[in-house]
């Protein structure tokens, strides 16, 4: 079970309040008609589905119902950060790679699925940590 | 290869069966092979089997990362069938089906494959005339299904809860009698004995960590023991074709899940059919052994973590203990998720890709293991002679910029 950290009501709240809908800053083309099937089709199906970091759209689909963006590890599943539509990640996979050389993160080691028990963790969520 | 016999059998009985030869050797990798196939699951050793067998090409390792048929072919519900509505899907799924029905004698390795049936539920009007629409689908396509009354299907399994007074009343059901289930490690286990006994390498602990390729073409993968080369690479890694295709410089359609799936403590016979319900989400079987399978949809986010969340389970027994009352009170015994390959349409991608002389065999979400023996066999097909076999051409990756989908959500079911 996943607590997640909603922007817009800013509570931690339990996961089947919310529905996951895929990766986040996909940029629909701002003319559609314009587009070579090619570009529609990569716009449509393809995407990154990443074995690590993942930026992800979500919806707080039983509570203010509007959508936001989450950075999560695909692999611990730890959620890092929430934030709004509009804003950017503050946690990318680059930036956590270079903090991790300098000793400034630790990663959750896998294994763990609940996010959002300890202050520490709450505060990661919120994104004022890392 | 030694084969087995009830001859055999009882000749090993005599020496405590202490003798019996291992069933595939453990070769060190060599520097070449025609063919390298990428993931030592299911659908990967039934390709390299077929390239053997059918094609005459022996010179060919599988290239696995773990153990043999240790991803989600030793996670799935073992589900066969092949009822699929659109005729391109049921070419190929009902081509499975007709190498399912052999493979026992084929591979002289008992899977266990047991064609006890599976039923699809329907609980709405919508339901209804999408199962009588599916089933005549079938039946033109020469698939055997028939559409069940409430009392036909309370007839076959008795146990169910076909009253007017259910929370989602059972209006109806598609049945493929020919359908059922097969022994899920021994479809892994009798292909890798079989294409071993063919000449083909098997290697097991190989992890692959990039692909050689110059001028766009494939000429080798690198691996943590070693490169090893070869003109033709074919990867048939379901969960992370995503992360072979980012070694290999493109994206694919696909995301993946976690799907969960659960077993309870075992039973006196009880349930002899397979149930699946799309409307209440949810679908059992009873092993030989007596335990409850029991499947779910998958969870909605991206994971590689081959687990998932609680919610997704509860939601499950929720629907399992609606349609089977008398469940409620039996106790789960393991519990644990795959990582799915889904893709857009809920049909799988066979195709070439950006790469020349890599291809891909992949996408195919949460009902892959039904596949096995006819993904193995066209993929092989394909792998051969370089060009798609025509069960698989129109699983190509060019449908997704040209818009010729192959939209089988309805029939792949609950999972998706």
């Amino acid at each position: 079970m996943f607590l997640i950290y909603c922007p817009h009501c800013e509570e931690l709240r339990e996961e089947e309040e919310f529905h996951p809908k895929g990766q986040a800053h996909i940029v629909r083309p701002a003319d559609p008609e314009a587009c070579s099937d090619e570009e529609w089709g990569d716009y449509l199906f393809f995407r990154d589905n990443p074995r690590g970091i993942h930026h992800e759209l979500w919806v707080h689909a039983v509570g203010c119902r509007k959508f936001f963006n989450v950075t999560r590890n695909t692999v611990s599943y730890e959620i890092l950060e929430t934030y709004k539509i509009g804003e950017p990640p503050r946690i990318t996979a680059e930036s956590l790679a270079s903090d991790e050389v300098q000793g400034k993160v630790q990663v959750a080691s896998s294994g763990q699925q609940t996010v959002g028990a300890t202050n520490a963790t709450v505060e990661t969520v919120k994104g004022e940590k890392a | 290869m030694q084969r087995y016999s009830g001859f055999g059998l009882a000749k090993h009985a005599l020496s405590h069966h202490e003798n019996w030869e291992r069933q595939w050797r453990n070769p060190t990798p060599k520097k070449q092979y025609d063919v390298i196939i990428v993931g030592g699951g299911g659908h990967g050793l039934a390709t390299a089997y077929y390239l053997a067998k059918e094609h005459g090409i022996t010179n060919v390792a599988v290239v696995e990362k773990g153990w043999l048929g240790g991803g989600n072919t030793a996670r799935n519900t073992t589900i066969v069938r092949s009822n699929y509505l659109w005729d391109e899907a049921a070419a190929l799924y009902e081509h499975a089906m007709k190498l399912w029905e052999g493979l026992s004698q084929d591979l002289n390795y008992n899977v266990m494959f047991s064609q006890r049936g599976v039923m699809n539920l329907a609980h709405t009007l919508q339901d209804m005339r999408d199962v009588q629409r599916r089933v005549n689908a079938n039946r033109l396509n020469g698939i055997d299904s028939v559409v069940l009354t409430p009392e036909e299907i309370q007839e076959i399994v008795p146990i169910m809860d076909c009253s007017k007074n259910a929370r989602y009343p059972i209006l109806g059901a598609s049945w493929q009698p020919r359908a059922g289930v097969a022994r899920h490690d021994a479809v892994a286990w009798g292909y890798a004995r079989a294409a071993d006994a063919l000449g083909v390498d098997l290697l097991q602990n190989t992890e692959v960590t990039g692909f050689k390729i110059r001028d766009g073409r494939v000429y080798g993968v690198h691996t943590n023991r070693g490169d090893i080369e070869a003109k033709t690479v074919g990867c048939v890694a379901a969960g992370n074709s995503g992360v072979l295709a980012k070694m290999a410089g493109f994206r694919l359609p696909l995301e993946s899940h976690p799907l969960q799936a659960l077993v309870s403590e075992p039973l006196k016979p009880v349930l002899d059919t397979v149930v699946m319900s799309n409307h209440v989400h949810g679908y059992i079987s009873q092993t030989d052994k007596g335990d409850l399978v029991i499947g779910a949809g998958i969870d909605g986010y991206n994971g590689y973590g081959q687990r998932g969340s609680y919610p997704t389970v509860e939601h499950t027994l929720q629907a399992i203990v609606e349609m089977f009352p008398i469940f409620s009170r039996v106790r789960m015994n393991r519990q644990w998720g795959g990582i799915v390959d889904t893709c857009p349409d809920a049909c799988p991608i066979l195709s070439a890709t950006p790469v020349k002389g890599l291809f891909f065999n992949c996408g195919w979400g949460t009902g892959g293991f039904k596949a096995t023996p006819g993904s193995g066999h066209v993929f092989a097909w394909t792998l051969a002679k370089n060009q798609a076999h025509p069960l698989a051409a129109p699983f190509s990756i060019d449908r997704f910029h040209t818009g010729a989908l192959v939209d089988e959500h309805g029939a792949a079911g609950v999972a998706h």
